[in-house]
């Protein structure tokens, strides 16, 4: 695009959010501050990952764009029509072909590799907000490792209602030492944050902070001994390829009380259809 | 049988197709030129320079035509565009005592040197519809704005708070050195506890609505501060700028501001007498609303300074300096339009959980 530089942030952005990123990547979980940008979409629609994303990709990388899972989601479509036309990079659907994967509230289901780069869009970055409103409060309570509070929260859950009812953005510890929020990803998608091969970054432009999970580091969802972490499980499998152990969306089909489970990862579901799976259509 | 939805792309595509159309209107109607909006819609191109941090009215009027009206989107649309501008230095502080007046205006004594000017104000006009408005006309002509009759032509009108600083009845105001680096809210993230230049440059690109309830909260006992104003000032100031390679100040033009200067009471503390103190407010253009609002929402974030203790929300640093963005804020707001089907799915599973859990008496 005539007029803007290459992924539309200028050079000197680019390096202040590649500092970030590296002091990001140097202190797994911890939240970096930056100076965030105004980006030509609004904020909440992933400004953060946009910016991350802008500071990381190359003319060689190949970008796959999704949200909730899918790829064709307006605003996925609509991040992904941005870096085609700020940067001409080619973009894909398959999770195994991209290189760099920008992603709203999902990890695909496809394994990732070594060498991807997944970058989450984040609202709120501070795992502590809820119970405490108060950024300066809050960052203190990361420099002592003083995370007593949510421990006390899990566990009045579970006194109260038998489980801890956080069903995303679910709280993790990295590397032993950060407490992290994972972006609103259901913690069904908490597992694939441990120890995988992937460069996970997280970015969240409205509130500058940056964090990251480098690969092979340990993350691990907050649980008690007796009452270990568990994900979301469905009694049956996606109704268009059959897959089961994947996350299904719901999809209300007439007005009397009819529903159908089917991938919340389009681009699994496909290819798994592709492949001979489930009921072709 | 349920279809994967696709053609994400070809909604967005038509939609802003609609977008375009909507804003044209009917096209039996001539179309809004720029010099039109700017010329003519001057307040609210005033708004969204002010909040779009970027003082240039004819960007301003194209953001007010392509956000078809909607200030908010409009500022949205400068700050976007502002965003990728290189910058080149750090302009001198204003000399707001040297400005070219149109209006000024103190509250706080009958006459002042240099005088009262009302200017073009909306304060004293009845607010009935104007009906002949509805058909194109020409206004009387006004007399030009003059100084009062025993004023110096050309010479500059003191400002009011600086001859009560004179008989030290106010707090004294030390200017920060001019070399010190200036906070710039708009490369480095917000930090607290905030200094003044972070805080006033906050609130200078805050939202008016926010501020303007914030600052009435502070009237009504939410952290009252007994506020007089001081003095408003609207007109023209000089943008000076030293160059490394010249060391001498060079002007490179001027601007229309509004300075309010609100004058507030103090009760003393441990370490100062009883005195006035202040709180500033200072926007682009025509603001007075905005430039008042600023003003004692500066004053009551003075707290900690004046060894007060915060009680009320306009009196919350975090509170208040992490909330004034209307640009922050209306994404926010607004992104709940996004699709959270696979939060909203989780949701729904824990719940059927706890109620089945519920049902079998656990």
């Amino acid at each position: 695009m005539s007029g803007y530089n290459f992924a539309f942030l200028d050079e000197q952005t680019k390096r202040m959010i590649r500092r970030a990123i590296l002091k990001a990547v140097a202190i797994p979980g911890y939240q970096v501050p930056f100076g965030s940008r105004e980006m030509p979409l609004s904020y909440g629609w992933g400004t953060g990952g946009v910016q991350v994303t802008a500071s990381v990709i190359g003319p060689e990388d190949v970008l796959k764009v999704i949200d909730q899972g899918a790829d064709d989601t307006t605003n996925a479509v609509s991040i992904r029509q941005f870096f085609v036309r700020t940067t001409g990079v080619r973009t894909t659907s398959r999770t195994d072909e991209a290189t760099l994967i920008q992603t709203r509230h999902r990890i695909p289901e496809t394994p990732l590799a070594p060498g991807q780069i997944v970058v989450f869009q984040v609202p709120i970055p501070e795992p502590l907000r809820w119970l405490e409103p108060r950024e300066t409060e809050t960052r203190t309570m990361h420099a002592l490792q003083e995370y007593g509070a949510m421990w006390v929260r899990l566990y009045e859950d579970i006194t109260r209602h038998g489980q801890v009812e956080t069903a995303y953005d679910y709280p993790v510890v990295v590397n032993g030492r950060y407490l992290m929020r994972p972006s609103p990803i259901p913690k069904f998608d908490n597992p694939k944050l441990d120890r995988g091969p992937a460069l996970l970054l997280f970015g969240a432009g409205r509130e500058k902070r940056i964090y990251a999970v480098p690969p092979h580091t340990a993350v691990r969802s907050l649980d008690f001994d007796d009452h270990p972490f568990s994900v979301e499980a469905w009694d049956r499998p996606c109704a268009v390829c059959g897959a089961t152990g994947v996350f299904l969306d719901e999809i209300l089909v007439d007005d009397k009380g009819g529903r159908m489970f089917v991938c919340s990862d389009t681009d699994y579901c496909a290819r798994r259809r592709q492949a001979g799976g489930g009921d072709t259509p | 049988m349920y279809v994967a939805v696709k053609g994400g792309e070809q909604a967005i595509a038509s939609a802003h197709r609609l977008l375009a159309e909507d804003r044209r209107g009917d096209a039996a109607v001539p179309e809004l030129t720029l010099a039109q909006i700017s010329g003519q819609l001057t307040l609210a191109v005033d708004r969204v320079m002010a909040e779009g941090s970027c003082y240039d009215a004819g960007l301003a009027a194209l953001a007010i035509k392509q956000a078809r009206g909607d200030l908010l989107e409009a500022i949205f649309l400068l700050r976007a565009y502002r965003t990728t501008l290189p910058r080149f230095g750090v302009s001198r502080p204003l000399d707001t005592g040297a400005m070219t007046l149109a209006r000024r205006i103190s509250a706080t004594f009958k006459d002042v040197p240099g005088g009262q000017i009302l200017g073009p104000t909306f304060d004293y006009t009845h607010r009935l519809l104007d009906f002949e408005l509805a058909e194109p006309g020409e206004p009387e002509p006004a007399e030009p704005v003059r100084p009062a009759p025993d004023a110096a032509l050309d010479e500059p009108v003191p400002r009011v708070i600086d001859l009560l600083d004179h008989d030290g009845l106010i707090e004294t105001e030390e200017p920060d050195a001019e070399q010190g680096p200036v906070a710039d809210v708009t490369r480095e993230p917000l930090d607290f506890p905030a200094g003044r230049d972070a805080r006033l440059q906050n609130l200078a690109r805050g939202d008016e609505g926010f501020l303007l309830a914030l600052g009435y909260s502070t009237q009504r006992g939410y952290g009252r501060n007994h506020p007089f104003a001081g003095e408003i000032r609207q007109g023209e100031v000089a943008v000076e700028l030293v160059p490394e390679e010249l060391g001498f100040a060079i002007t490179l033009g001027e601007i229309t501001v509004t300075e309010c200067q609100m004058v507030t009471q103090f009760k003393g503390s441990a370490t100062a007498p009883p005195q006035f103190t202040r709180g500033y407010g200072l926007a682009f253009g025509r603001a007075e609303r905005k430039a008042m609002a600023m003003a004692l929402v500066d004053r009551a974030l003075r707290g900690r300074e004046l060894d007060e203790t915060p009680a009320s929300p306009a009196q919350d640093e975090e509170f208040v300096l992490s909330h004034s963005d209307n640009v922050e804020a209306s994404g926010f707001v607004q992104h709940l339009k996004l699709p959270h089907h696979v939060d909203f799915q989780s949701e729904l599973v824990l719940l059927r959980t706890l109620r089945g859990a519920g049902a079998s008496g656990s």
